[in-house]
């Protein structure tokens, strides 16, 4: 599925070259959910990114189904076949909920095909499917759309980057719920950047994001044990939420 | 029925999206005169004796019903002026749907200024709609300055939808609106200028009466070297609410200029007003393109949204 081969982005700050991505090598195979873990400022929204296309690498190799997609940029790798949840969603005045859920679609939906994606998320379809994308929405509304935005079409390879940011406990259990099904049917393949222990949990495999570079990738049974001893001492992991 | 010619039934396809068919209360002017006019049981429309223009009497038994008074200029040159008056009965409940299209094929300046009054009756409910537009191979400006004042009386709801989106190189809108007691005042403004175009809107509104309440949005796109002025005017004289809302999307090497003024005279008059420019979001282009969209199908995606 995903094949990403020494990974590297770089920033250019006051003339000073800093590496973020520091030749990251791994693979997400077929129906896999891979978690992405590690402490704040690691690197890993910043690896996301270079995987959507939203950051460009400075070397290295990414190959979806055995296409080479490194040159490709956000909107042909997104036709592709990759979806992308945002941490932080923009918001968009003027476009009402339904009409951004049909352009994530890629058709125009049906009022009930709108109310189903709203459900999924833990929004009341009624009361929100024709409010506005704008500053009326709160954090959390607007996280649970940006995750629906991603489940409005299928794809071969989704990243959500901190899913759980900003979501209130029902709505969390109701999004596990919802990356249980999806996992399940292995059609497919997800990336989950987290802090939370539901999340991790989950994982077919962990993979620890420190200082750019993998600290530790393994089968959840194997590295979850180590995150917990670790846990205590770090704040790589969010454990009051558990 | 009157036979219209293609290019007046192109326009009026786009400054009446609700339909032009020559039924019901109905008056269509044509490079300054009326070409076609009709009445309903509860609308009547007479011509002036003394200028240019109609006066529309609206009774109060109108309940929904649409009112279609279009203007067409597509002779290049002509300056076209009209008065058109309404005469909005208490309790009335209407739609009037306006609006003109200025096809220039010539050389010369073709303009349109429409001075419209709307004298609302208590409680009455009326819905304007105005869409101005342009179009034309010819070298000639299209010149559309709007003059309208209002006038609401006790309980009255005036909603002014106004937009204007393609082709009109310069515009002069100015606006008056006196409010009576409980009366309600809503105005959507929506305006895309491309070009050298030039666009500028005056309004000034006036809550006079206790309860009264006005909502003023603004919605604009500047492109190109396009230049707009906007300054929305909300004076409390009484008890009354306001909230005036501008905001820009700037593109290019366009300039915007957003004036909001706000004037309290009582003690109970609550009045707010925002006001924003910027590019467009790179943040919100990036997520329409994790949808699959280029970057030239976002943005227009985006300014279609931001104007609907």
């Amino acid at each position: 599925m995903l094949e990403v081969k020494d990974l590297t982005f770089k920033v250019n700050e006051n003339g000073i070259e800093r590496s973020i991505v520091k030749n990251i090598s791994f693979h997400v195979d077929d129906g896999e959910m891979l978690v992405i873990t590690g402490p704040n400022g690691g690197g890993k929204s910043t690896l996301a990114k270079v995987l959507m296309g939203i950051e460009s690498a400075d070397g290295g190799q990414i190959l979806l189904n055995g296409e080479d997609i490194t040159s490709y940029d956000i909107n042909h790798r997104a036709n592709a076949g990759i979806g992308f949840a945002f941490q932080q969603p923009p918001r968009f005045k003027g476009m009402t909920v339904d009409r951004l859920l049909s352009l994530a679609a890629g058709h125009e939906l049906k009022e009930c095909e709108c109310c189903e994606l709203l459900s999924r998320v833990g929004l009341c379809a009624q009361e929100y499917i024709r409010r506005e994308v704008d500053a009326t929405l709160s954090g959390g509304e607007m996280k649970r759309l940006e995750i629906a935005t991603v489940l409005a079409k299928p794809h071969k390879l989704c990243i959500f980057d901190e899913p759980e940011a900003g979501i209130d406990l029902w709505s969390f259990s109701m999004l596990i719920r919802e990356f249980e099904k999806i996992h399940d049917k292995k059609k497919e393949s997800l990336i989950l950047i987290s802090h939370q222990e539901r999340i991790i949990k989950m994982a077919d495999r962990i993979m620890v994001i420190e200082d750019g570079t993998i600290g530790a990738i393994g089968a959840r049974e194997e590295i979850l044990p180590k995150l917990m001893d670790k846990g205590d001492s770090c704040s790589c992991m969010n454990r009051a939420d558990i | 029925m009157t036979k219209l010619d293609e290019i007046t039934e192109k326009i009026l396809r786009q400054i009446d999206e609700s339909g032009f068919k020559q039924k019901g209360a109905f008056n269509l002017r044509h490079n300054g005169i009326a070409l076609c006019h009709g009445d309903s049981e509860h609308i009547k429309i007479k011509k002036k004796e003394d200028r240019q223009g109609i006066d529309i009497f609206i009774d109060g038994q109108t309940k929904g019903e649409q009112v279609h008074i279009p203007v067409v200029v597509d002779a290049s040159g002509m300056q076209d002026k009209v008065y058109n008056d309404f005469y909005i009965a208490e309790g009335a409940e209407v739609t009037i749907v306006a609006g003109c299209g200025i096809h220039n094929s010539g050389c010369n300046e073709s303009r349109h200024e429409g001075i419209h009054s709307f004298h609302v009756g208590k409680g009455a409910n009326v819905r304007y709609e105005e869409k101005h537009y342009g179009e034309g191979e010819g070298t000639g400006s299209k010149v559309l300055n709007p003059v309208t004042a209002i006038y609401l009386e006790e309980e009255a709801v005036f909603t002014l939808d106004t937009a204007q989106i393609k082709g009109v190189d310069s515009t002069v809108r100015e606006t008056e609106v006196e409010m009576g007691a409980g009366s309600k005042l809503y105005v959507i403004e929506k305006l895309m200028t491309h070009d050298d175009q030039l666009a500028e809107s005056n309004m000034e509104v006036r809550m006079n009466g206790d309860g009264s309440s006005a909502q003023i949005i603004s919605r604009s796109v500047a492109k190109g070297s396009s230049r707009q002025v906007f300054h929305p005017k909300a004076v409390g004289n009484a008890s009354c609410h306001a909230h005036v809302q501008c905001d820009s999307i700037i593109m290019d090497h366009a300039e915007v200029s957003s004036i909001p003024e706000i004037n309290a005279r009582h003690i109970d008059a609550a009045i707010i007003h925002e006001a924003a420019i910027g590019r467009i979001n790179d943040e919100q282009l990036v997520k329409l393109r994790t949808l699959g969209m280029t970057e030239e199908e976002a943005e227009g995606i985006i300014i279609d949204n931001f104007l609907n």
